[in-house]
Order: structure tokens, then sequence, then C-alpha cells
């Protein structure tokens, strides 16, 4: 024992470990009253070293040429020792880093965390997430199946619709050619397994700074550091290590039975997580029937879709697309409900995010479905309706009827 | 409860407005494949009927001859005798010899690589496709398919099948407009395999085509069921560790 705490004090003279420690584990104090909804956190985290991880061992055999492109991911799947469970853990853990991430972002929306003081916790989260969507956007293109190929090239030509002539030359410069390409790949792998996954990185201790800066919320949305004791310990507060890391423990082990269920029995999840399209080489002359991205891009494809052209020009479909996540940005000061969790708040704030929900899982379906007749009327309507919760917050949200917080935490 | 059901309402209700359209399996709706990974025999079957019928114009490049023949229950020297008719070690990938460029003169398309199709086009839709070739006199070789119309490819197992032709009626929809639909196959000619037996070979044939196209499919059921037997183990001392620790905080 005292040859490790001397080894400890060696090393905190010259590096605080044990303090960072303590800040952040030990004698940080989160709220004792979290619930289900808060396991999405450290889950969010475990993905996202798991991504890491087995992106790393892909990369290992993963060739990003579009000669070779294909077949390396065959090669993966088939003549690599644990190729194809590296490769599942990686494909089919991309679509459960985003259901982890949307309900991590739900439980925000419904305690209120992203109210004063956090800010800036909820600014970070969201940069994440588009940072998130890039390196899944991105790491659809490597296999260079159809859809990878496809998805990519109607994903890109959307930079195209930008006016005033500088839509076509951006949309060239992203690609790097005339068309999705060699270029277009080589830098894709480039800012897949390097450029974002660093950003990913800084804005994840950034997100987790400024949350331990201010400190958890809670589902009561109750300020713990206004009730302290004598030592400043807040009273409704908890050390995060052990309790959290103990109960957080469990919550992993569900998920990845869950997951597990998923990735060994059907991986594909019926070609939601790996379409099926994406099993034939990419073939440039050859445009599949239906482009669809991958499910958790397609609400906002549903809302790109469900805007019509004005004046021959897709660009408001594109703007629509791009404010749909630009509100959520938003949320901080959009909000003016004096209370932050939906236990609190009245029955139009609840009846809002219901119907939020709704809009965002209806279009998702949308997006994948092809676009006209009744889907295209059904995008419209669900796009009013997921941006109605957005624009009219700051009415809602004031005129909404709130209960009373109670002083201290509840048990519930 | 009342956001699941509300939930259930708004996602059902358009998908039942429009169930109606459109068919799996191009003119028809798909056939069930009930094909078994686990039948080795059936895999074997399979692989003869590829190599003999299938791989004169189509390869499964990223298969190699070694690989199925431990997947799937043979010896070196079955596969050498008998599955192997070119210069190809038992080590190479199964390919073909036919030029790309000529196969597309031939057939007017280059005949895919099967190595993935039983991904790409699912097993019931190539178990389907393979039973309803059928005699279209304005198609280059004869015939045409009720799952994939106006195919390049001629029916190579109509010396076991037969021929048959497809015979159609006409139907109202909902608007009153009048279709033909098929309705059903007539004998033509006398194939060497009875109906059910030929049904047989053709699910031999998926199987082995559904194993080619994820050959870790016979592995990763039964590793599956080893890891989450191992989670939910692991479950019981995650848990009561929790509930130890957090006895002082209630």
């Amino acid at each position: 024992m005292s040859i490790a705490k001397g080894f400890m004090g060696w090393v905190d003279a010259r590096f605080p470990l044990t303090k960072m420690w303590n800040e952040h584990l030990a004698e940080y104090y989160a709220p004792k009253n979290f619930n289900f909804w808060y396991f999405f956190g450290s889950l969010a985290l475990m993905m996202l070293v798991m991504q890491i991880v087995t992106g790393i061992f892909l990369t290992m055999n993963y060739k990003p040429d579009a000669e070779l492109a294909f077949a390396s991911v065959e090669y993966i799947m088939r003549d690599v020792e644990w190729g194809w469970l590296i490769r599942y853990l990686h494909s089919t853990g991309a679509s459960a880093f985003f259901i982890v991430v949307y309900l991590h972002m739900f439980r925000g929306l419904m305690y209120g965390s992203f109210k004063k003081p956090r800010e800036l916790v909820w600014i970070f989260g969201m940069l994440i997430y588009v940072a998130l969507m890039a390196e899944a956007f991105m790491g659809y293109l490597l296999p260079w199946g159809q859809m990878s190929y496809w998805g990519a090239q109607v994903i890109i030509s959307l930079f195209g619709t930008i006016p005033f002539g500088i839509g076509e030359p951006v949309a060239e410069w992203i690609r790097g050619d005339f068309v999705i390409a060699d270029a277009t790949l080589n830098r894709f792998f480039a800012f897949h397994v390097i450029a974002v996954p660093m950003i990913l990185l800084m804005l994840v201790v950034a997100h987790i700074i400024a949350l331990h800066e201010v400190g958890s919320n809670n589902p009561d949305g109750v300020e713990i550091k206004k009730n302290k004791d004598k030592n400043g310990i807040p009273l409704d507060g908890i050390p995060f290590h052990p309790y959290y890391s103990v109960k957080d423990i469990v919550g992993v082990v569900v998920f990845l039975i869950l997951f597990s269920v998923v990735l060994f029995f059907t991986p594909d999840l019926w070609g939601w997580f790996l379409e099926k399209d994406n099993f034939i080489p990419a073939n440039p002359l050859k445009t599949p029937e239906h482009i669809v991205p991958l499910w958790y891009f397609t609400p906002f494809y549903a809302i790109l879709r469900a805007v019509p052209p004005i004046l021959g020009s897709q660009f408001p479909g594109v703007a629509a697309m791009a404010m749909a996540i630009v509100f959520l940005f938003l949320v901080p000061w959009l909000d003016r409900s004096p209370v932050k969790s939906i236990r609190y708040r009245g029955g139009i704030y609840k009846i809002a995010l219901t119907f939020f929900v709704i809009s965002f899982l209806v279009l998702g379906w949308l997006g994948t479905q092809p676009a006209g007749g009744i889907y295209l009327i059904l995008s419209q309507i669900f796009s009013i309706v997921y941006f109605a919760f957005f624009i009219l917050m700051p009415w809602y949200t004031m005129i909404d009827k709130t209960k009373p917080v109670p002083e201290r935490v509840t048990e519930k | 409860m009342k956001k699941i059901i509300f939930a259930l309402i708004c996602f059902v209700a358009p998908g039942l407005v429009l169930a109606s359209a459109g068919k799996s399996c191009g003119k028809i709706d798909c056939y069930k494949a009930k094909t078994d990974l686990n039948n080795k025999a059936s895999l074997q079957r399979g692989v003869k009927l590829f190599v003999n019928y299938c791989m004169g114009c189509h390869s499964t490049k990223f298969m190699s001859y070694e690989r199925m023949a431990r997947d799937i229950g043979l010896t070196k020297e079955q596969v050498l005798e008998n599955l192997i008719f070119n210069d190809a070690k038992i080590g190479s990938y199964m390919t073909i010899a036919m030029p790309p460029k000529d196969a597309a003169d031939w057939f007017g398309t280059t005949p895919p690589d099967l190595s993935l199709v039983a991904r790409s086009r699912g097993k019931d839709w190539l178990y389907t496709y393979m039973k309803t070739f059928y005699v279209d006199e304005s198609r280059p070789f004869g015939v045409n398919n009720l799952a994939f119309s106006d195919v390049g490819m001629p029916h190579v197992f109509s010396s076991l099948e037969g021929m048959k032709k497809a015979v159609y009626k006409v139907e109202k929809d909902s608007h009153g407009k009048e279709h033909k639909v098929f309705d059903k196959f007539e004998p033509v000619s006398e194939g060497t395999l009875s109906a059910a037996k030929y049904d047989q070979a053709v699910l031999d044939l998926v199987n082995y085509l559904d194993y080619t196209g994820e050959p870790a499919k016979l592995v990763r059921y039964e590793l599956g069921v080893k890891v989450i037997l191992f989670l939910i183990i692991l479950l019981i001392p995650a848990y009561l560790m929790k509930k130890e620790f957090w006895k002082d905080v209630h």
C-alpha cells in the first residue's frame, strides 16, 4: 500500500492525477435521483470507444481505393480472423451509437438539461451530434457499395444547390472530382479515421468539462448545489464513483445484451443498419431505383424532400434541412419556461414534446419511402409539426402553467 | 401508453393505405425459401449444382475453394476431383475464365459475380427466380422470368425442371381497370426431376448461395447465444454490486 501511495505521491507532484480523479469521479457529486434516462451518457462514451477500437482494426485490412475497397471489406468479412465480428461491431455499432445519442438528446429535452446554466453543455453536445453525422456519412462511403456511392452522390450534390454560382464549385471541391470518385474515397477515409474522430474526442472532453463545471441536471430539474452541508457537499449529491460507476456497469451489461441480439442474429437489421443494395459494388453508370440514406439521416432527408423547389432550385429544401438542425442548437434560448423538468411543466410542453418525437419518428420512416403522393403530403405535414415545436416554443413555454418545483430532489 | 398508441396510429395508418402497391418478386410475391444452413448435405448438393450449372458464367470471387470445403464438410480431394474443372488450386478463389467483355456481347450484360447475391437480392428472391422461368419466344433464349422481367439469362435448369408456360388471368383493380395478372404455370416439356425434387434442388442451391453470401453465418448464431448467456450471468454480480453500494443512498 505504501509503495502505491509513494508512487501516487511522485506522480501527483508532477501531474494532477489524484486531483483529476477526484474532480471528475470520486468527488464529482451527481444528483442521487438519476433514472433510466441517465444511462445513455456513459453508453455513448462506451460506443465512441468501441467505434474507435474496432475502427483501428478495420483500418489494418481496409483499402481506401475505388478499385480495392469493396473487395477489401469482403476480405475482412471472410478471410480475416474474426474480421466479420469486428466489422459488424463497427457497422451495427454505428447505428447503436445513434440510437443511444438520440435517447440522450431526448433526455435533455425532457428534463430541461439545456437550460441555464447548461447552455454550453447542450451546444457542445449538439456539435458532437453534427460531427457524428459527418463521421457516419463519410464512413458509409468506405465500403464502396451502390448505396455508399449514390448516397454520397445525392448528399454532396445538395451543396451544389447553393445559389449565386457558388454551389457547383463547392460540391466539386468537396468531391475532388466531377463525380464521386477515388479522390472522394481517399479524402473521406482521411476524414473518417483521423480528422473527425479527433474533433469528436476534443468535443467530448469539452462536453464533460462543461458538465462537471456546472454539475449534472436531474429528473426533477432541481439545482442540488443550492443545498449543501457544512463541508460544501450537496445534500442530494452522491460521488459519481463508486455510486454511478457501479450503476452504469449494470446499464452497460443490459445494453450489451440487447446490442448482441442484433449483432449476432440480424446485424443488418433487415436492411435498416446495412442496406441490401450496398452488397453490390459501386457502379457509377447504374443508379439504384431508390436511393435511401441510413435510418439516422432519414428524418432530415424527408424534410429535404418535403419542401418543393422554388424557381427550379432545390436550395429551399436544403436550407430547411439545415434549419432542422440549427433549431436544435437554439433550444436553450427558445425555451422560456421558468422550470426545467417535464415533471413540473404544464400539459402544453408535454404535448409539444410528444408531437415532436412522433414527427421525428414518422419523418424517419417517410425518408425511407419513395417521395410522392401521400408520402409527400405526410412529409410536409410532419415537417410543419417538427418546425412548430421550435418556432412556437417561446410562446407555448411562456403560457404553459407550471407546477411548483420542490426544494430537494424526489425519489420516484 | 397513450404515446405508444398514438405513435402506432401514425406509423401504421399510412402503411395500410399503401400496402397494396407493388409485388415483392417482380410480377408476383416471393415464395418463401425454407433453407437450413446446418444441413451440410444440402450445402454440398448446392455447391455441386453451382459449379456444374452456374459457374460457366458466374464467379464467386470472394470465396475460396478451401474455405468452402472446410465450412461445408468436404475434403480437399473431393473438391479437387469433383468441383474443380480448370487449373485452379485448392486455395484459389472461385473465379471463372469467361472474359467480362465477351460475356457482355453474348448476354447483353456481364453475368454478375454471385458472392453476395443472397445478401443483395435475398434468398426468397433467388428461390422464386429459379422457379419462375417460362417460355417466351420473343426473348433471345426463348425464356422469360416472373421475378426478373426480360432477364438476359437462359433457363439453365431446363433439363432438370423441363419447360413451362405462364397462364394469365384478367383481374379488376379498385378503379375498375382490367389488368393481366399471373395465374399459374402449365408444363410444356418434362425435365429429369419431379416437381418436388426440383424444388429441393433449387433450395439446395439457394442454401449454398446464402452461405456464400456470408460464411460467418455458420458461426455467428452459436457465438451469439454464448455471448448473450455470458452477459446474462454477468448481469447478476453487476446488479448485486450496484445494490450493495446503493444501500446507504436511500
